[in-house]
């Protein structure tokens, strides 16, 4: 199944408690399903077929009516429920389905928290159901009693405790709209054991449609398009910046459409990558603080600045007073909340861009901007000589993590699907990997979570089954979420794992040496021997230390049917560049 | 670095019209603390609207900040709408609850006067204690704390505000003021709100 659409057909109820019989007229319908086993069938209603999760105490009813749902619902065991809620991610930002976790009360919902805020930035559709305890006992200090609502409740958007098997079927219809629609987050139900035992009478399930004060997709005003349209008509040096909102609003034909008409130069933040090819000639590369060169320096350059999808992110503006000073602000945004947020908008154009985009092409005229265009090509010159071209094509006897990523887009033709981790072999990936499709960079964009990419690559997999997937980890963060190498092992999935191994916390040793004088405080981790641990697991693998040893390495893991790992030992102590210092404007950006 | 122009903090009052939902006071709450910033009053009740709660909260800020935690409270799935005003633009009041002991009311005819002058109203006349209650502004309230301090003043409490906006078809214009920046076009909400225009004045 491709889409996520709910549909209303219900299985087969897997009835625990056997019908009544027939009751006289007054008294209610008589219970047919327990909560527990009426939570999988509103799972299956709603297009679910794959679960993350890990059991224990408050959910083993759910667990229970699992048992008799597995050739339907395919459960993916993980090593920890963090791992479980960034599979479900992984999961969610290939398909572009809503990501399913199970965890049980107390510390498995509490392991949920670091997935919630990084679903909740980077609006991510999750639906986490937590086991609690039974409803009497709440507020006790139970066994494994934790207030998980009221935790959660800053890194969801929205969640709901459910006390009673009655109120499961509304609860869950709210949280798959609410997760999936408008702009998309993580939201918690947390059922209580009580709730999930109890028999109830479960009619019919109806997915939900309406929120009465909930408005998910603003309603599009056409005069400020004619504004906006009239602003990039007139614009001599427009400039397009697009983030994940073109993903996430299915809209890249779209916003392809728009930029072909209307010639603009288009740059992407990190989530953004891969809505337009990377090979795209319209495509002039990455914003941000390790954002390629000519995008940052030109943002201060512009006349008409055009954000799509994007939040101005500070990692994206640099400082804030000195950011596109002299450019009219056009802000395309599903969510009101971000329009003026960081950056005041000249015109806000609120709307699903899916929308608004095909209205704003129709009323662009056709442009190409040559001699703008070539100054994107004359920085990017300049970016090439000074650090490109040492990072993929490197002279000296190191290893570069560019050149890695360079070989393998050589072996993939950037048909893969790229998770990346956090630090700096995250920003070489989004730099350099080359993306012919959307939904291909899978990384933790603003909550910079280290450990993300190994269980997000899994859960990748088994969103998109049919692509290669390739996770690129540093050596600190692949040991934050290790344990999920026994999830491989047991699911027999297919991820291949590069650990791009500078035997370092590489972006926090760079910080150190540019602005701490070179006090590497507490930086020099240790590894295992990965390529051992890997074994352990019954997942072949090879460690890299020789350039001529790299190509046959990366077409041997490519090859093989099945995991595989690459421990690729890289230079030690090499930056990151360009970068715009903390504090710095864009145009302040750095080449060396 | 924005369109708002650059103004002294000072008291706002934001309205807030939402569902009634356990837990939604702490995820409107955490929205000023995750900013580090005091709420200074906070009231609940039901609106005109059946189902409908407002929350009416005061802090201390510059408009700037104000208009974008009113936004990120509006963002909250069981929040309609939500509005932000001045002192200015609203009708406010605050009620106060005062114990004195009753002998020294009896014997002394200022106080009498004093709470004349003041608009206290006696709730409850015990042998041993009254409790007097004044509805006003915040200044008032406090100066009768100051009026009855020597007079023994046993207890004193202070409610959170409540406020009416002024103007009488101040709905429509915030509205569209609102339209200017804000997306919703609030459908069902708003025809219900403008056909109560004589009652409902915000």
């Amino acid at each position: 199944m491709l889409t996520n659409e709910p549909t209303t057909a219900l299985a087969e109820p897997e009835t625990t408690v056997s019908a009544a019989p027939a009751a006289t007229e007054e008294t209610a319908p008589a219970p047919n399903s327990t909560g527990a086993t009426a939570v999988l069938n509103i799972l299956l209603a709603e297009g679910v077929d794959t679960i993350f999760g890990y059991p224990g105490g408050a959910i083993i009813p759910i667990y229970d009516a699992l048992y008799d749902f597995k050739e339907q619902l395919n459960h993916v065991l993980v090593r920890h429920e963090q791992g479980g809620i960034h599979a479900a991610q992984g999961y969610a930002r290939a398909s572009g389905r809503v990501g399913v976790v199970f965890a049980t009360s107390g510390p498995g919902a509490t392991n949920l928290v670091t997935g919630l805020a990084d679903a909740l930035i980077d609006s991510t559709p999750l639906v986490c159901i937590t086991g609690q305890v039974f409803a009497h006992l709440l507020g006790t200090d139970a066994f494994q009693e934790t207030d998980i609502i009221n935790i959660t409740t800053p890194v969801t958007k929205w969640n709901y405790q459910v006390t009673k098997a009655e109120e499961i079927p509304e609860a869950l219809a709210k949280a798959f709209y609410i997760a999936r629609s408008g702009r998309p987050g993580p939201v918690l139900i947390d059922i209580t054991k009580n709730a999930q035992q109890q028999a109830f009478h479960f009619a019919s399930y109806a997915p939900c449609t309406h929120i009465r004060s909930y408005r998910p997709v603003p309603i599009v005003r056409p005069e400020y398009l004619r504004e906006a349209a009239a602003l990039i008509n007139q614009a001599r040096r427009p400039f397009v910046l697009w983030g994940q909102g073109v993903v996430l609003g299915a809209a890249e034909r779209e916003f392809k459409a728009f930029i072909e008409k209307s010639g603009i130069p288009a740059a992407w933040t990190i989530l953004g990558a891969g809505a337009l090819p990377t090979d795209h000639p319209l495509n002039v590369g990455m914003l941000g603080m390790h954002g390629n060169y000519g995008p940052n320096v030109l943002t201060n350059e512009c006349d008409v600045l055009i954000a799509i999808g994007m939040r101005f992110d500070d990692r994206v503006t640099g400082r804030l007073d000195k950011y596109a000073r002299q450019a009219k602000v056009i802000h395309l945004d599903i969510d009101p909340t971000e329009i003026d947020k960081n950056v005041a908008a000249t015109v806000p154009v609120w709307g699903d861009c899916r929308e608004t985009l095909p209205l704003l092409t129709a009323l662009v005229e056709p442009k190409t901007h040559p001699e703008w265009h070539q100054r994107f090509r004359d920085h990017m010159a300049e970016e090439v000589a000074a650090v490109i071209n040492d990072e993929l094509f490197p002279t000296g006897e190191e290893l570069t993590m560019g050149e890695v990523i360079q070989q393998l887009n050589e072996l993939t033709q950037g048909e893969a699907i790229i998770v990346t981790d956090v630090g700096q072999h995250q920003m070489v990936a989004c730099r350099y990997a080359r993306f012919n499709h959307t939904r291909s960079n899978i990384t933790s964009g603003g909550l910079g979570t280290m450990g993300f990419a190994l269980p997000a690559a899994i859960g990748a997999k088994f969103g998109a089954p049919q692509r290669p997937v390739v996770a690129i980890i540093g050596d600190g963060g692949v040991q934050m979420t290790i344990q999920e190498l026994g999830t491989i092992m047991q699911t027999g999935v297919d991820v291949k794992i590069i650990i791009l191994n500078n035997r370092f916390l590489g972006m926090v040793r760079q910080w150190q040496e540019l602005f701490h004088t070179r006090r590497y405080s507490f930086v020099d981790i240790q590894s295992p021997d990965y390529v051992t641990v890997a074994s352990g697991y019954r997942i072949p693998g090879q460690r890299v230390e020789a350039r001529e040893e790299l190509q046959p390495a990366l077409q041997k893991m490519l090859a093989h049917p099945g995991s595989f790992l690459l421990d690729i030992m890289v230079a030690k102590e090499n930056n990151i560049f360009p970068m715009v210092p903390q504090g710095c404007s864009v145009a302040e950006i750095r080449l060396k | 670095m924005s369109q708002f122009p650059t103004i002294d903090r000072q008291e706002y009052n934001i309205t807030a019209y939402t569902e009634n939902q356990v837990g939604l006071l702490n995820r409107i709450a955490i929205i000023f603390s995750r900013r580090k910033i005091n709420i200074e009053s906070l009231n609940t009740s039901p609106s005109e609207i059946e189902g409908i709660h407002r929350f009416n909260i005061v802090i201390t800020e510059t408009e700037e900040v104000v208009s974008k935690l009113a936004r990120q409270i509006e963002k909250q799935v069981e929040v309609l709408k939500v509005y932000y005003n001045t002192n200015a633009d609203v009708i406010w009041q605050e009620m106060a609850l005062y114990k004195v002991p009753t002998d020294v009311i009896a014997e002394k005819a200022s106080v009498e006067r004093l709470l004349r002058e003041n608009g206290a109203r006696a709730v409850v006349i015990r042998k041993d204690y009254t409790v007097f209650e004044t509805t006003g502004h915040r200044e008032e309230t406090d100066n009768l704390i100051k009026v009855l301090q020597p007079y023994g003043l046993i207890e004193f409490v202070r409610s959170a505000r409540i406020a009416i906006i002024k103007a009488s078809d101040g709905f429509n214009h915030k509205l569209r003021e609102f339209e200017r920046r804000e997306p919703s076009e609030d459908v069902s909400e708003n025809e219900f709100l403008n056909s109560r225009d004589a009652v409902f004045t915000m």
